[in-house]
């Protein structure tokens, strides 16, 4: 039998329900996993196992009571420190929210409360979501646990750390532009950034709203379907959610036309694009057609991308001023302007970078020249992919363009960070959903693929993802740790 | 003469609301204890985000209507980027109209009185700030400084017009005007305290503009005004240059003075807010709404005079005066006399009101009800009291909140109809006055004076009538 803390979620609950072994017993399992592998790993930022062994010994009183206990009963989950958690620390993993305790749970948690999953903490991210390594982190950075050298992508790095090191069963990670693909990448494990809408933000604190949503990290893709059938549906609280259909595991898969991206595969890494095109003969295996494509709009993506996040950044975080909740600041006296730039110091510098460039977007003279036009570039981006899709079912490429890399390798020169992000801001801008799954290693370093579908065929892309992850055979756990 | 153009930005709340314009706290914020009408929505805690009220959409493009705007098919909302501390999100959701149109109403006209206009630029609606208190030691130093955020998040009207008035005489009509439309709509109850501000732009001359902030109601916004020319004109007078400045109006001094420079340098780097998408109103939103819109003050006015004939006066002070209007409704609801109650309303019941500054809630304070004034008018067409009693009992009645009929039975002020008891009185009022008797042979005013002695005789009871013929038959016997 597999052991207790390698079980995929709905076989965690399935064991429960069945009686072969208790909540308790699974959360202590994971939480001895936690204490052995944490001090590598550093995936998260604070960690609630008191919390998580009454919500077992809860669940465990219900199963013998014959209660309903929910369709994620005693499944131990990970939430990025940036979603809203009631009466949990939530730091976005900033000096400015360090002594942050939410008064409400993000929608999402409620969701998942009401299912009967278990909390075990807040994991670690770049701060605010703003990078691709977690090395932006207040706190140290997370490893990748496939080579404690190598960063763990991000900007949801905790999440996809935490993940592939079983110390949780699923992960909820955020997307503004690939934070939940490319640690999903990374890490070796499946991610999905839903469609823009599908998921409700409402908790989710905001750095970029247009483009962002919440979405699962999982080891299965059928883990990850229970998962956002669980958090999807349009919400009350948040005007931009939508309802939408649930998704279902397939039972045997039309054929699909998948396009592969021309752009991505030709200027990303020789290794990657290796085992990119070796999965894309695996997409045919499953019945599928495949050819390739070209986005013409392509190199529109990043610069659009960087303008409108930070632009929306610059406003969301105006609100950190540190009057109402925030950290140990001594106040001085009322000249306000003063106060606000002493207190807005305390930013990283990589928040601090994107405060400064989003407010300069915005600013009178320069709106029109760079906000407004990055807008018009999205649109067109859009309309491409859409045009696109009426063609193709799906379009593939590899989510990261590079292998993990080491720490400290791309931190003095943010233009380098920003370009591993090209791949994946496009399912953001176009708003539209993108899965990325393990397809390979080269030495020893994950490689994912990515899959984007049209808004709301989330359907599509787990077709093909559940046949893929038949055929792809990859190790599940690293042995590094 | 010195030319003076006037231009005006007013924000109203829309204080008929139950609730915030992004959350479910409470829109009447008065009275309660210091942030204690938050929530994570109005207080920006991370995470929140604003769910647009309804309601709010449909008063505001009501406003834009009565004012004569255009309503866009779709509207939109965007963020106002600046710091002030009672600002929870240190940006204002509001709406702007430089990148397309996106506030409620824009291109409106509204009649000043017949001949004037006033061009209306744009009418938007916003979130309002919460508010500071500074306690200040006594160097004049700011020691300390409280927020309270329970108005922050109520909706706001603003409303923007062209510079087309001329003086302070068209903004306190415009004012008048605005107030009463806007009550009528059921918007905003001007009276509150705080519920309308004012922020007003004077030139002189073609000369620079000179923006006033902080006029905290109408009433005070004449008097800057005022001050406001007076001061440039003084400039002018000294050859010096009008600068464009912002001032703040200071209604414990009343005088403008000059705003810290700082403070007009923002740039507010306006952009789309993302968490409320494109609301489409349409045809049917705004066709449907213009339906089951109140009635318009002037709608009003001409319903007075063509259904109730009343004359274009008496139809002007209730139009001005809703409750008074209200009122007068209320009890033509239960007496159909609109002349008569028209006329007592309009003279001695509104000047009792006036005199009484506690009276001004009619609904809540008032003791006379249209029950009280039905009845009095039915005792006067039914010449049971002369309309000189009616008055003393209208005061009665005020003071008391006595029915009229148990007024008039203890007072016992009946009309004395009974003609051997009115001789006697005329008979005693030709002793006392033998020279007015004289006259009165020849003279119809001396007629009317012999009448009104009687009157006063009677203590006002006398059927006039009655005395008349009585007078003149006894003056036949002379």
């Amino acid at each position: 039998m597999t052991k207790l803390d390698d079980l995929l979620a709905y076989e965690v609950v399935e064991g429960l329900t069945e009686g072969q072994f208790t909540a308790e017993d699974y959360v202590t399992t994971i939480i001895k996993r936690i204490e052995r592998v944490e001090p590598k790993v550093h995936s998260f930022i604070t960690l609630d196992t008191d919390g998580a062994l009454s919500s077992a010994r809860i669940i465990d009183k219900k199963i013998k009571e014959r209660e309903d206990v929910g369709q994620l009963a005693g499944v131990t989950i990970g939430i990025k420190d940036n979603i809203s958690t009631q009466g949990i620390r939530t730091t976005c993993a900033s000096k400015i929210l360090e002594n942050y305790v939410p008064t409400f749970d993000a929608t999402v948690i409620r969701s998942l409360k009401v299912n009967g999953a278990i909390l075990l903490g807040k994991l670690n991210l770049d701060e605010f979501g703003m990078g691709s390594t977690t090395e932006y982190s207040r706190y140290q950075p997370t490893r990748n646990p496939w080579n404690l050298d190598c960063v763990p992508g991000g900007s949801s790095g905790g999440s996809g750390a935490a993940v592939a090191a079983g110390e949780c069963t699923i992960a909820l990670g955020s997307d503004t532009g690939g934070s939940i693909r490319c640690p999903s990448s990374f890490c070796s494990v499946i991610g999905l950034k839903p469609t823009y809408g599908r998921v409700s933000r409402y908790g989710l604190i905001s750095y970029a709203n247009s483009l962002e949503q919440i979405g699962p990290i999982c080891r299965s893709v059928r883990d990850l379907v229970m998962m956002l059938n669980i958090i999807s549906g349009k919400d009350a609280l948040d005007n931009t959610s939508m309802s939408s259909t649930p998704i279902s595991i397939p039972s045997r898969i039309n054929k699909l036309n998948v396009g592969i991206i021309r752009e991505l595969i030709t200027d990303c890494d020789q290794e990657v694009a290796k085992l990119i095109y070796s999965a894309s003969e695996k997409v045919k295996e499953i019945g599928c057609s495949c050819e390739e494509v070209s986005i013409k709009n392509l190199h529109y993506a990043l610069p659009s991308y960087y303008t409108l996040a930070s632009a929306e950044a610059s406003s969301n975080l105006a609100r950190y001023d540190n009057i109402r909740y925030g950290f140990d600041y001594p106040i001085g006296e009322y000249k306000w302007d003063t106060y606000f730039s002493n207190v807005r110091e305390n930013f990283g510098e990589e928040v601090k970078r994107r405060i400064l460039i989003g407010s300069y977007v915005l600013s009178s003279g320069y709106y029109g020249k760079y906000y407004l036009k990055a807008r018009r570039l999205r649109s067109l981006l859009k309309l491409e992919l859409l045009e696109l899709f009426k063609k193709y079912d799906l379009l593939i490429g590899p989510t990261m363009p590079i292998l993990p890399f080491k720490f400290g390798e791309k931190i003095d020169d943010p233009i380098k960070m920003y370009l591993v992000d090209i791949n994946t801001v496009i399912a953001n801008l176009a708003g539209i959903p993108a899965i990325s799954l393990p397809v390979g290693f080269s030495n020893g370093l994950p490689v994912g693929m990515q899959i984007m579908a049209a808004p709301f065929e989330e359907q599509k892309l787990i077709d093909a993802s559940y046949e893929l992850e038949k055929v792809i055979n990859i190790p599940r756990r690293p042995n590094s740790i | 003469m010195s030319q003076v153009m006037i231009g005006l930005e007013i924000h109203a709340q829309i204080t008929a609301l139950n609730s915030k314009l992004f959350c479910s706290c409470r829109g009447n914020y008065r009275d309660l204890r210091p942030n204690s009408n938050i929530c994570e929505i109005c207080c920006g805690l991370p995470g929140s985000l604003p769910i647009i009220n309804q309601k709010a959409i449909e008063y505001s493009t009501m406003t834009s209507l009565a004012l004569g705007c255009k309503v866009p098919d779709k509207i939109m909302f965007y963020r106002k980027n600046y710091f002030y501390p009672d600002l929870p999100k240190n940006f204002q959701i509001t709406q702007y109209n430089v990148y397309g149109i996106s506030s409620m109403g824009i291109d409106g006209k509204y009649e000043l009185d017949g001949i004037k206009q006033i061009k209306i630029s744009r009418i938007q609606l916003e979130e309002d700030p919460g508010r500071i208190a500074y306690s200040e030691d006594g160097m004049n130093v700011r020691n300390t400084a409280l927020i309270d955020y329970n108005r922050a998040g109520v909706a706001l009207i603003e409303i923007v017009t062209e510079p087309d008035f001329t003086g302070p005489k068209e903004v306190r009509q415009f004012l008048n005007k605005l107030s009463l439309t806007l009550e009528h709509l059921g918007v905003c109850d001007t009276l509150l305290e705080g519920s309308v501000r004012c922020d007003v732009n004077v030139s002189m001359n073609g000369g620079n503009k000179v923006e006033i902030k902080n006029i905290n109601s109408f009433k005070e916004v004449e008097k800057a005004i005022n001050y406001e020319i007076t001061r440039q004109s003084s400039v002018y007078g000294r050859n010096l240059k009008i600068e464009h400045e912002t001032r703040h109006w200071d209604d414990k001094k009343k005088i403008t003075f000059k705003a810290r420079s700082k403070e007009e340098e923002h740039d507010y780097r306006y952009f789309p807010e993302p968490d409320i998408p494109v609301i489409v109103l349409g045809n049917d939103f705004v066709a449907n709404l213009k339906q089951r819109m109140p009635e318009l003050p002037n709608e009003r006015f001409e319903r007075f005079k063509s259904k109730y004939e009343l004359s274009d006066h008496t139809s002007n002070i209730l139009i001005n005066d809703k409750k008074l209007a209200d009122f007068f409704e209320s009890t033509l609801k239960l007496h159909f006399s609109p002349v008569e109650i028209a006329n007592i309303l309009v003279t001695e019941f509104k000047s009792l009101i006036d005199d009484d500054a506690e009276s001004r809630d009619y609904l809540k304070n008032l003791k006379v009800k249209p029950e009280h004034i039905a009845e009095l008018v039915k005792l006067i067409e039914g010449n049971k009291i002369s309309r000189t009693t009616a008055k003393d009992i209208l005061v009665k009645i005020f003071e008391s909140g006595k029915l009229p009929t148990e007024v008039v039975n203890s007072s016992n002020s009946y009309k004395i109809a009974d003609e051997k008891t009115l001789m006697d009185a005329v008979q005693s009022v030709f002793d006392s006055e033998k020279s007015a008797v004289e006259d009165a042979k020849n003279n119809r005013e001396a007629i009317n004076f012999l009448l009104g002695k009687v009157m006063k005789f009677t203590n006002g009871r006398a059927d006039a009538k009655i005395a008349m013929r009585l007078i003149n038959s006894k003056l036949a016997e002379h």
